[in-house]
């Protein structure tokens, strides 16, 4: 028997071809290694994401989750609901509390279910990742299976928001959390001291509405970062990670900068230390390839 | 004017204050603003806002109910959950303004070409069309927003991002061709229609 087992919500973006697949083949990895068994809620559906409020209202927007929930309930009980997407932990946790907090919400909810053989009762905890790595295992846990420490690679630990605010992780502080910082300095790479735009919005899902505002926020993110001296950026979240990668071209193009800095998922940075091969870390999904990573990775 | 809209100017007379404590998402918190202006100076996309928070709070009290609910502010919320941590009187105020465009779309009196608006309402359609985000359905609907020529204008500025995409494996480039994802996805759509119906009727939304 594994040695941690949850109920899993991986997502629509960690699904095969989209766009942050390669954060779940790393997380399977580093899983893998940590010896933690995530059980995939069978036919699991979109949170409703940030964006969804507008057209999705209230109840429908709730009853996505509340979906998600009680098929996790039924198929794996009391297993505590874990998600890799900012998004995803943060749609589930936000109904569940919802739902939880009202009678009439909690009512209509299941009403709503009951015609799809389903049930909520909203009891387990619905936690990110993140959180599962640092509270149930802790980072000396997490240091054990260091082969490969990430030495001399320093790196801008870039939270964002929605693995941050409004929940965030238990013992951190919204305006500044550590615990990206430590988890780099548990594989063995070197933290920024000081890192502005740490908490910074990316802009989320206005970089595809609103790209000049998001762009004007990603290039602070990434040029806070160029300005202490990171070989690359890491972050827990899947938007942050495309926003920040991805448009570096087109804001070099309206600002001229030169921009080409790797962002990588915590998972990443992990599972290379662990011992893990340039693919089963998912490095070959990175755009902006982290050269450094896939160095120690390539060493035997 | 809309019907919806039309009903509900009536029924509240001049009480805007009363009318988004009934039907806005966490409405009731409106009131507690103390207009100290921290949600407003958190604001990532601040500037941008043609009445920050702040004074969208000032304004509902003050009756100004179409100079809220046609503004474009409320359209510039990222979602990023500033305002709420930093909110000395603990309003959940990004809940609040996006009670208040969903509530302007749903009276039909949001600004119409507004982007973020129309990229929320196709992202809507397409997860509930299968259950689960067609990323790249949605992308190209995105870009074919405001018809076909400069839809492939915008294609063609996306192309390296998109190609890039594709090349590390995180595009799907038979999306446009797979349909949903979940096997069910018939039962969500009901569920999502009844939720619909419930919520309106509570709301008084419903004919």
């Amino acid at each position: 028997m594994a040695r941690k087992e949850y109920s899993f919500y991986p997502g629509c973006s960690s699904e095969r071809k989209a766009s942050a697949s390669n954060y779940m083949v790393s997380v399977e990895s580093m899983c893998k290694t940590l010896d933690i068994k995530l059980n995939e809620i069978p036919d699991w559906n979109c949170c409703g994401a940030s964006i969804g409020y507008a057209e999705g209202g209230e109840l429908p927007r709730h009853v996505m989750n509340a979906r998600n929930i009680a098929l996790s309930e039924k198929n794996f009980g009391n297993q505590d609901i874990v998600a890799t997407c900012a998004a995803c932990w943060l749609g589930a946790k936000e109904s569940q509390e919802r739902i939880n907090h009202s009678e009439t919400i909690f009512a209509d909810i299941n009403v709503i279910l009951k015609d799809a053989g389903l049930k909520y009762e909203g009891k387990q905890k619905i936690r990110h990742m993140v959180e599962v790595l640092i509270e149930d295992l802790g980072y000396e846990e997490l240091g054990k299976p260091v082969k490969k420490p990430l030495d001399g690679i320093k790196i801008a630990g870039y939270v964002g928001c929605q693995t941050n605010r409004p929940f965030g992780v238990d013992g951190e502080s919204f305006e500044s959390p550590k615990y990206l910082d430590k988890l780099v300095e548990t594989v063995g790479g070197t933290p920024l001291e000081k890192y502005e735009e740490k908490v910074t919005c990316c802009g989320g899902a206005l970089a595809f509405s609103e790209p000049e505002k998001s762009q004007a926020q990603i290039k602070k993110i990434i040029e806070s970062a160029y300005d202490h001296g990171a070989d690359m950026i890491v972050t827990p979240c899947p938007v942050c990670q495309m926003n920040v990668e991805v448009y570096q071209g087109q804001i070099n193009k309206k600002y001229g900068t030169k921009f080409n800095i790797p962002v990588t998922y915590y998972s990443q940075l992990m599972a290379v230390a662990y011992g893990a091969s340039a693919k089963e870390a998912g490095l070959d999904g990175n755009i902006v390839r982290a050269t450094k990573l896939e160095e120690i990775a390539a060493k035997k | 004017m809309t019907d919806l809209n039309k009903v509900m100017v009536e029924k509240y007379r001049n009480d805007f204050l009363k009318e988004v404590e009934a039907n806005v998402e966490e409405g009731n918190w409106v009131k507690m603003c103390m207009q100290c202006g921290v949600c407003s100076g958190s604001c990532p996309l601040g500037p941008h806002w043609e009445h920050p928070p702040q004074e969208i709070f000032m304004m509902i009290r003050a009756g100004k109910r179409d100079e809220v609910l046609r503004s474009e502010s409320m359209w510039m919320c990222t979602s990023c959950y500033n305002c709420i941590v930093r909110c000395p009187r603990e309003l959940p105020i990004t809940h609040i303004m996006h009670g208040l465009a969903n509530y302007a779309h749903r009276l039909g009196i949001a600004p119409k070409l507004n982007p973020t608006r129309r990229f929320a309402k196709m992202f809507w359609n397409n997860i509930t069309a299968g259950g689960r985000v067609n990323e790249l359905k949605l992308s190209v609907g995105l870009y074919f927003m405001d018809g076909f020529a400069s839809g492939i204008k915008k294609g063609l500025e996306m192309l390296p991002v998109g190609l890039g995409m594709l090349k590390t494996g995180r595009l799907n480039p038979f999306g446009l061709f797979s349909g949903g994802h979940c096997k069910g996805a018939g039962d969500i759509r009901k569920m999502i229609k009844k939720a619909k119906e419930i919520e309106d009727k509570r709301k008084g939304f419903a004919a």
